[in-house]
């Protein structure tokens, strides 16, 4: 992970409108946003974001900040200085015949990758893990011909038992939580 | 009992202390004005365009410290409430905006005057809802009362369907909220508190800069008790007008780009900015990267997004400031600042703020004598350009909450309808609204409203015939350019009479007097056309791009009148 990459973690209510609250945000402050994912978290009713910002162009404490202000948005914590596990997946699409698959499956190999569709033209190939190592698969693969690249940008999560959203995780733990905005004035 | 969402929504406005809605019927809200009549205590106001309605709220608002409420119907009721919406958005105005919207089945399919309301107004609010579920309307006014005036208050806009007006369901009204996103931190973190109680007592030329947060917290007496005890000068921002009273001896204007030369150059030479509820705006930073250059800087605010936003601070304290302020006043030490505050008031006497004598009739001239007869005790709603500017330099506001301006959006028409909200909130209160010819005629049409609600706002016109702070700015930054500033008018009082409201247009200095005597005594509402020198400048002036230590000066130096207004 590049110096300038910053990983923001949210938790955010199930509320209609919520990525568009955020989006607009990012949008209207000219925050510039290089990933966004968002799926389900453990907590009932509460979806989990990854932010990933650039930190060159955008002040990341206002990201914080900003985030932090919007009434849906439960808790938001940047993890970037901290331990993390971070991964993101892709599946790449590469034209292929009966004479170069088997060097396409040796490169997936070497990743680790699956080969999760094959046909008589293309073979698709499932990656997980840092954007480096996405980033040097697709590379590699480049001397063939990619057809198709999805990604879905950086998922990411402290290391060890308690997580920066972890003061929250429980819907009923408000009373032991403490003034939301307790640590932003530390600037 | 199974009630009605459009009775749900006037019993719950009931359950908030709501005592009066600014509003204007149409398709989609008619369910809502059809049970207004067995709610005598919720006072409707029919304005005549739905931009005053917002602003009356807003005006409310801000003159009674209780949340404004405004209602407007769907599609162009609800976009026309926009600007007034956002208007109070960046001043911090508590208001909850509801609109009618097309009954559900419609939603999505471009059904007659059907406009995405809460996606237009999701950057200008501080949350808004569209309720799809009768049974969490009541749950949706009490969040949404509650968001309006707590933290840092603002607009929220509630979007609910005709339909939803219509169904039954039972109603309970829910005794408290449960917004587990939205906890505003009230108390400084002692240990911040600690170190600006220290910056406080090492400094030598510190200032007070405060914000409209003052007002919206009521910290009059906090802050007058760290004033007085320290000795430390208060300067304000537009919106901080009258928080400390403009009488007081420790009391140094206001800066930015029309504020006092004194209030710039006590910023630019402190050694300690103490900024309180406010946000740095750049019309009160002027180049941020010269604000302040000797000062350390320690902010208080509710808001933590504001800290650090647009200058940089050395000790920042979230909170809210009667809070702070009450936890600081236990740690400062007294103190006098003598050569400082000696410094500042050699500043003062060097670049008053004065009436130029003039045989003209001068828009000074008149906010001055609005000021001597009024006693200062009045509330004075404002245009937005120089009318604006030369009622916040020359009436001297000792009250908080007393000058209602449009400080963040700038919003032309502010006034009239502004004032007509703070005299429905305020009635035994004085209010004149102190407008410009372009400005007034932005919303003049809500003279039919003072009329058919009985409002007895007075209104004061600066005419000039210009879009003068345009005009200003293409005479020293366009060479005289005047293109789209003059400005023809209609007879204002001629308009004024047309709508039932007596006036009286005046010239010559010497009728100033009378005429706000006049319009004063008379019990209902009043307008005085004010032709003044048209080609009359608002100094001091900061220039756009430039630092406070270059503000600029009137050209000839002014000289002085007996009886001139002074702000010491």
């Amino acid at each position: 992970m590049t110096a300038t990459k910053h990983t923001l973690v949210a938790l955010v209510a199930d509320q209609p409108g919520v990525l568009n609250r955020i989006s607009s945000l990012f949008r209207r402050r000219g925050f510039n946003m290089e990933s966004v994912t968002v799926g389900h978290s453990e907590v009932p009713n509460c979806s989990r974001l990854t932010i990933v910002v650039d930190g060159s162009t955008t002040s990341i404490e206002q990201v914080r900040k900003q985030l932090d202000k919007v009434v849906d948005v439960i808790k938001v914590s940047e993890i970037s200085g901290d331990s993390i596990v971070a991964r993101e997946m892709a599946l790449i699409k590469v034209k292929s015949n009966s004479a170069n698959r088997g060097e396409i499956i040796e490169i997936a190999d070497l990743f680790r990758a699956s080969i999760v569709d094959v046909a008589s033209e293309s073979l698709t190939i499932c990656v997980t893990g840092n954007e480096e190592k996405i980033d040097t698969l697709i590379q590699l693969l480049r001397g063939f011909i990619i057809k198709e690249i999805a990604r879905t940008g950086r998922v990411a999560m402290s290391r060890g038992e308690i997580g920066p959203l972890g003061a929250v995780s429980g819907v009923s733990r408000r009373q032991d939580r403490g003034p939301k905005f307790g640590g932003s004035i530390e600037t | 009992m199974k009630l009605s969402g459009a009775q749900i929504l006037c019993e719950s406005l009931l359950k908030e202390g709501v005592e009066v809605i600014f509003g204007f019927p149409g398709g989609m809200v008619l369910p809502l004005y059809d049970v207004f009549p067995q709610y005598p205590n919720l006072r409707h106001i029919l304005v005549r365009h739905e931009q005053g309605a917002a602003h009356a709220a807003d005006g409310y608002a801000r003159a009674t410290g209780k949340v404004g409420v405004c209602v407007a119907t769907s599609g162009p009721g609800a976009t026309n409430l926009v600007t007034g919406i956002a208007n109070a958005c960046l001043d911090s105005v508590p208001m909850v905006a509801i609109t009618g919207q097309v009954s559900r089945p419609f939603i999505g399919k471009d059904a007659f005057q059907e406009v995405d309301i809460t996606g237009i107004t999701l950057p200008i609010t501080k949350y808004n809802y569209q309720v799809l579920d009768t049974s969490k309307l009541a749950t949706t006014i009490k969040e949404a009362f509650y968001l309006a005036k707590t933290g840092r208050p603002g607009p929220v806009l509630i979007d609910i369907p005709k339909d939803v007006f219509t169904e039954l369901t039972e109603f309970h009204y829910p005794p408290e909220v449960n917004l587990s996103g939205y906890h505003p931190t009230l108390q400084g973190h002692p240990s911040q508190v600690k170190k600006a109680a220290k910056l406080i007592n090492e400094a030598r030329q510190p200032v007070i800069l405060v914000g409209r947060g003052v007002q919206i917290s009521g910290a009059y007496d906090e802050l007058k008790q760290l004033a007085e005890n320290v000795q430390i000068p208060v300067i304000s921002t537009l919106l901080g007008i009258g928080c400390f009273p403009g009488s007081h001896v420790l009391y140094y204007g206001w800066p930015g780009m029309h504020g006092m030369v004194y209030a710039n150059l006590a910023l630019d030479d402190a050694d300690l900015v103490i900024a309180v509820g406010m946000r740095f705006d750049d019309r009160v930073t002027g180049k941020v990267s010269a604000f302040a250059p000797k000062a350390h800087v320690i902010h208080i605010d509710i808001d933590p997004a504001e800290i650090g936003k647009n200058v940089r601070v050395d000790v920042p304290i979230v909170g809210d400031v009667k809070a702070v302020l009450k936890a600081l006043n236990k740690q400062v030490a007294s103190a006098q600042h003598l050569d400082w505050l000696n410094q500042l008031d050699a500043w003062r006497r060097q670049h008053p703020i004065e009436v130029r004598d003039s045989s003209s009739l001068l828009p000074q001239y008149v906010v001055h004598q609005l000021y001597e007869v009024t006693g200062g005790d009045a509330i004075i709603a404002t245009g937005v350009g120089q009318n604006q500017m030369w009622a916040a330099q020359h009436y001297v506001f000792d009250k908080p909450n007393t000058l209602i301006t449009s400080g963040g959006l700038g919003t032309m028409g502010f006034g009239l309808p502004a004032a007509l909200g703070a005299k429905v909130g305020c009635p035994d209160k004085t209010v004149w609204c102190i407008d410009g010819d372009g400005s007034f005629q932005m919303t003049l049409h809500e003279l039919a409203t003072l009329v058919q609600d009985e409002i007895a706002v007075k209104i004061a016109v600066l005419n000039n015939g210009f879009l003068g702070m345009v005009r200003q700015w293409q005479e020293l930054f366009y060479k005289k350019n005047y293109v789209a500033t003059p400005l023809s008018c209609p007879d204002f009082v001629k308009v004024a009479e047309a709508y039932g409201i007596p006036g009286l247009q005046v010239k010559q200095r010497e009728e100033v007097k009378s005429a706000i005597e006049q319009a004063m005594a008379y019990p209902g509402p009043f307008l005085i056309d004010f032709r003044v020198e048209p080609e009359e400048n608002v100094y001091p002036m900061v220039a756009p791009g430039s630092s406070l230590a270059e503000v600029m000066i009137a050209p000839e130096k002014p000289r002085k009148v007996s009886g001139s207004p002074k702000l010491s």
